[in-house]
């Protein structure tokens, strides 16, 4: 990149809807978990407009929107009230949405998220962090869907009055990379609060930045495009690095950028101009007269409070600082609020844990990933597994103790796994436990060197991956239980006098 | 047979639990009745026979296993903007011509559950706006007492229904005076609830935050009925509260006198453009109260003339947006157009008639961007100014006595040219809306051409109690309520 090239920045603003995953809809009774089912049959005649159809606002759709307001370090108004939001489309049973305006639910917030260049192949280990403010997240009601096939289009209501919580940003991001880390930040705290899948495939969480570039060192912001269907976060980073790609080639050459809507095509790569400028559109808001204003007393706040776990940046924090772990791992762990979870648990039920948190950590990433990969089970399903993190524990103490060895171990862990039992059990039914008789053990090594005279020899000569040739020999006239420091000293005590 | 008809609601009941009539014979007279005098008056725009005499029998199983219910039996008919299940529901709108509904509003399931018995749906200005029920895309409906004029509105084809017999009482709505007002030019008794005692779900909107469902009935004890059947928090509706629930008993044995009750007469109810008879009538009434034990006292509700002023604002805007559902999309009348926006047009177009489409486009102008602070906003402010007009009057006395309408009826088709003189009918009515309290009208008078005049009692917000018992011992010595037009069916036929 060549000084010249650096010379424009981008202002971007990002503008979130996600679905709340409750199990009714946002004003009515119809069950709001409705991907994939047949069109129009979660509706009824509040979310279909039907004449004489009145909203009765959904609690827990209001206290998932507090704990991600709470998550995102936001006020929670104390009072609020419902607003009507008026426009036409065929998706829009009445003519109106209700949503909040004059006075959101959650205000003037912040997230710090760690900004990393996922180009990078150490991604993990360097990060910058960032704090982008939050101008508002406010609760909503979700339209149907239509389907243009021909001539005709097709409506399906199932999702109309889906709760709907709509977070907007300040300007505050800077670089694709950015919008990216807050997304997938945003994306992590829904799926730690369990409050929605912010599935982006699934339009469960759906992204329009509006981003603009200006001369760097300016104030000014320049003419802004918004750019909508984006329908994951890959295609948000590629849409945003495309269009300053774009944008700046422009604005090099001395022409100028026109205020547009803009899709993005994921096949081409490109952003094509959805909608030209257009006059603002006077939406008519006013309060909604069928619902009374909602009032969140502090107790209900505190309740609501109390609901909001440690979120993974915190927990990344704490791991590097009480637990001694790398970056890396500490991303890897929280990445999964149930891997998080069941690993500390695995720490807690250690003797010293934090001490012996990088044994757990190795363990869940290398074992415990591997059994749940190869048996297709999710991680956020980790607890679905018959093995519990206490027995983990135990497992980890006694390859320390000595009572097996790693190797066996790694069994050990893959039969718990099956059977949920504890690995006592396990190793005591198999006779696993670690032969570490040292006569027992000379005997076996005696034999090895015995067998193996070239070996011995090649050994001696210094080809020392033959010793591990041995070291294996030994272990396996063991069956794998041989004490395997204790075999590595006495092989080469009886290579050693072999020489001369 | 007339006799039947004329029955009040705590009537039919006693002869019906007494066996004396079956509900079976007192539907087919009320059947018999509304063929008759149909096609004169044309105060259904559905008329449900079959489905009122399977009810009928219904109740007259649920009579014979012993069962008793206030209305268990009891004929009534329902203003066609509470929507019934399987019971084409038009709002008296084209828009909604075709349109049969899933299901029951909260107030129909209610009389449904004490086996009401359902004779059918009245007609009604369009989406219940306008007050001569002239607005109705299904015809207008004809004041029993003289053919040629209107029977008020916006409930017009049940205050009809109920001053000739068609029915034994008729549900309503009142919005700004769509209940009073009617009940005052027919000469029947209409209650207004205060705003939250009566459930709207299923009340197709005109106005959310002054929409009021309610009764009209032959007597203040019927209206007592009607309102402890009605009344009660829905979860279904959210403005919808909990009160003290009216006690009929009370009602029924009502003091004869009215010692102790301080009667208010606001001074800004008695101006300008009142029809002479109508003031004399009203101040009669007054007097009657005062010669019963009242203690009667001219009050101040000064900013009576701000509330036309107000609800042409507030309930245009909340209409507005009530009725962009009507897109032809879901349900309802579809114009096909060119495209989206053309077929909303079309369908709108030809779905609304003119008052209608006055009121969205008024409600439209006072919410858009600029507008809606020096509109809308203060409207509200208005909203609550007046508000505190009847808390401070009602910090003196404990019931206002007033006038419904200016005028007694009108003739049929003299203000449809002029909007602003029809809004005016209801300068009486629409504070009391607006501050959501509670008003009954009652028969206290007739004119020169024997037309009725109506007595507006209104009282604090969830007072309806003393406001019905007041208005019972009013009729215990009085037979304004009593008196019917004379609807000679052989005159009328021709």
């Amino acid at each position: 990149m060549t000084e010249h090239e650096t010379d424009y920045e981008v202002v971007i603003g990002m503008e979130t809807h996600i679905e709340l995953d409750t199990a009714s809809k946002m004003f009515c009774a119809c069950s709001a978990q409705c991907f994939g089912a047949e069109p129009n049959t979660h509706v009824c005649p509040v979310c279909l407009g039907m004449p004489g159809a009145l909203p009765v606002i959904n609690r827990r759709a209001v206290e998932y929107a507090m704990m991600v307001g709470l998550a995102l370090n936001c006020q929670i108004a104390r009072f609020t009230f419902w607003e009507r939001k008026s426009y036409w489309y065929p998706d829009l049973p009445k003519g109106y949405q209700i949503s909040q305006y004059q006075y959101p639910l959650c205000y003037d917030g912040w997230i710090d998220v760690d900004v990393r260049d996922v180009a990078s192949g150490t991604w993990q280990e360097h990060a910058e962090r960032r704090r982008i403010r939050i101008r508002r997240a406010h609760l909503e009601e979700d339209t149907g869907k239509l389907t243009h096939i021909g001539n005709f289009s097709y409506v399906d209501y199932n999702r109309s009055g889906v709760p709907l919580l709509e977070i907007v940003t300040e300007p505050d991001l800077r670089s694709a990379n950015e919008a990216y880390a807050y997304l997938s930040a945003l994306q992590q705290i829904v799926r730690y609060l369990g409050v929605g899948t912010a599935d982006m495939e699934k339009g469960a969480m759906r992204c329009e930045p509006n981003m603009s570039l200006r001369p760097k060192g300016s104030h000014e912001l320049g003419v802004k495009v918004e750019i909508k269907n984006l329908n994951s976060l890959r295609a948000v980073r590629d849409a945003i690095a495309y269009e300053i790609e774009r944008q700046t080639r422009i604005l090099r050459s001395g022409g100028s950028i026109q205020q547009v809507t803009l899709g993005w095509d994921e096949a081409r790569g490109v952003t094509y101009i959805q909608r030209e400028k257009e006059s603002a559109h006077d939406y008519r808001y006013f309060p909604e007269p069928d619902l009374p204003p909602l009032q969140v007393d502090e107790a209900w706040l505190a309740e609501v409070r109390a609901r909001v776990p440690e979120l993974a940046l915190a927990r990344q924090d704490r791991y590097r600082r009480d637990f001694g772990l790398s970056a890396y791992d500490a991303v890897v762990l929280t990445a999964d609020r149930a891997v998080a979870d069941w690993f500390e648990a695995v720490v807690a039920a250690l003797p010293n844990g934090p001490g012996r948190a990088k044994a757990a950590a190795n363990w869940v990433q290398s074992e415990l990933f591997r059994v749940m990969k190869s048996r297709g089970i999710p991680n956020s399903a980790v607890h679905t597994l018959p093995v519990k993190p206490a027995q983990l524990a135990e497992l980890i103490m006694m390859v320390e103790r000595g009572v097996i060895n790693h190797h066996t171990a790694k069994h050990v862990f893959e039969a718990m796994c099956d059977s949920g039992a504890d690995p006592q059990c396990i190793v005591e039914e198999r006779g696993l436990a670690q032969v570490s008789d040292a006569a027992a053990l000379r005997d076996v090594v005696e034999a090895v060197v015995a067998a193996h005279p070239q070996q011995v020899q090649q050994v001696l000569a210094g080809q020392e991956k033959v010793f591990g040739f041995l070291v294996g020999q030994a272990m396996k006239a063991t069956r794998g239980k041989g004490n395997a420091q204790m075999i590595h000293a006495l092989l080469r005590e009886a290579i050693e006098r072999q020489r001369a | 047979m007339r006799a039947l008809c004329s029955l009040t609601i705590a009537e039919a009941r006693r002869l019906l639990r007494e066996r004396a009539v079956s509900a079976r014979e007192l539907t087919f007279a009320y059947l018999e009745r509304i063929q008759q005098l149909e096609p004169s008056l044309h105060a259904f725009i559905s008329v449900a026979t079959e489905l009122a005499i399977e009810m009928a029998d219904a109740a007259d199983r649920r009579i014979a296993r012993g069962e008793d219910t206030p209305l268990l039996g009891v004929p009534i008919a329902i203003k066609d903007v509470l929507v019934t299940r399987d019971l084409r529901t038009t709002a008296g709108s084209r828009i909604l011509e075709n349109y049969v509904p899933t299901w029951d509003a909260t107030v129909v399931s209610k009389l449904r559950a004490m086996g009401a018995v359902f004779l059918g749906k009245l007609n009604c200005d369009e989406f219940a706006m306008g007050s001569s029920t002239e607005n109705s895309a299904f015809g207008v409906t004809r004041n029993p007492w003289r053919l040629d004029r209107v029977p008020g509105g916006s409930s017009g084809g049940s205050a009809v229904a109920v001053a000739a017999d068609l029915c034994c009482a008729a549900l309503g709505t009142d919005t700004g005076g769509s209940i009073r007002q009617p009940a005052a030019l027919c000469g029947v008794t209409g209650l207004k609830n205060s705003y939250g005692r009566i459930s709207r779900y299923g009340l197709i909107a005109f106005a959310s935050s002054l929409d009021t469902v309610g009764a009209l009935t032959k007597d203040a004890l019927d209206a007592a009925i009607m309102l402890q059947a009605l009344e009660g928090r829905d979860p279904n509706d959210s403005t919808s509260v909990s009160a003290p629930p009216v006690d009929v008993h009370a009602v029924e044995h009502a003091p004869e006198k009215l010692q102790g009750l301080r009667v208010g007469v606001p001074k800004e109810y008695f101006t300008a453009g009142i029809q002479d008879e109508v003031e004399e009538a009203v101040r009669a009434a007054i007097a009657q109260l005062e010669a019963l034990g009242a203690r009667v006292q001219e009050v101040s509700l000064p900013r009576t003339e701000l509330g036309l002023a107000a609800y042409y604002i507030i309930a245009p805007a909340e209409a507005s947006a009530n009725l962009a559902r009507f897109d032809g999309v879901k349900y309802g009348l579809r114009v096909t157009g060119n495209d989206l926006i053309d077929t909303y047009c079309r369908t709108r177009g030809a779905g609304f008639g003119a008052e209608v489409k006055r009121r969205i486009m008024l409600g439209t102008y006072a919410l858009s961007a600029g507008y809606y602070d020096a509109y809308y906003v203060r409207a509200q402010k208005v909203r609550t100014l007046i508000k505190q007009d009847f808390e401070q009057a009602f910090a003196q006395v404990d019931i206002l006595a007033a006038p419904v309408s200016p005028t007694t009826a009108f003739p049929i088709g003299s203000k449809t040219e002029d909007p602003l003189q029809m809004y005016l009918a209801d300068v009486f009515t629409l504070p009391a809306s607006l501050a959501g309290v509670c008003a009954i009208s009652i028969p206290c008078g007739f004119d020169r051409l024997g037309l009725p005049i109506g007595l507006q009692l209104i009282g604090p917000a969830f007072g309806e109690q003393r406001v019905l018992q007041v208005a019972r011992t009013y009729q215990m010595h009085t037979d304004f309520h009593l008196r019917k037009p004379n609807l000679d069916l052989s005159s009328l036929a021709s």
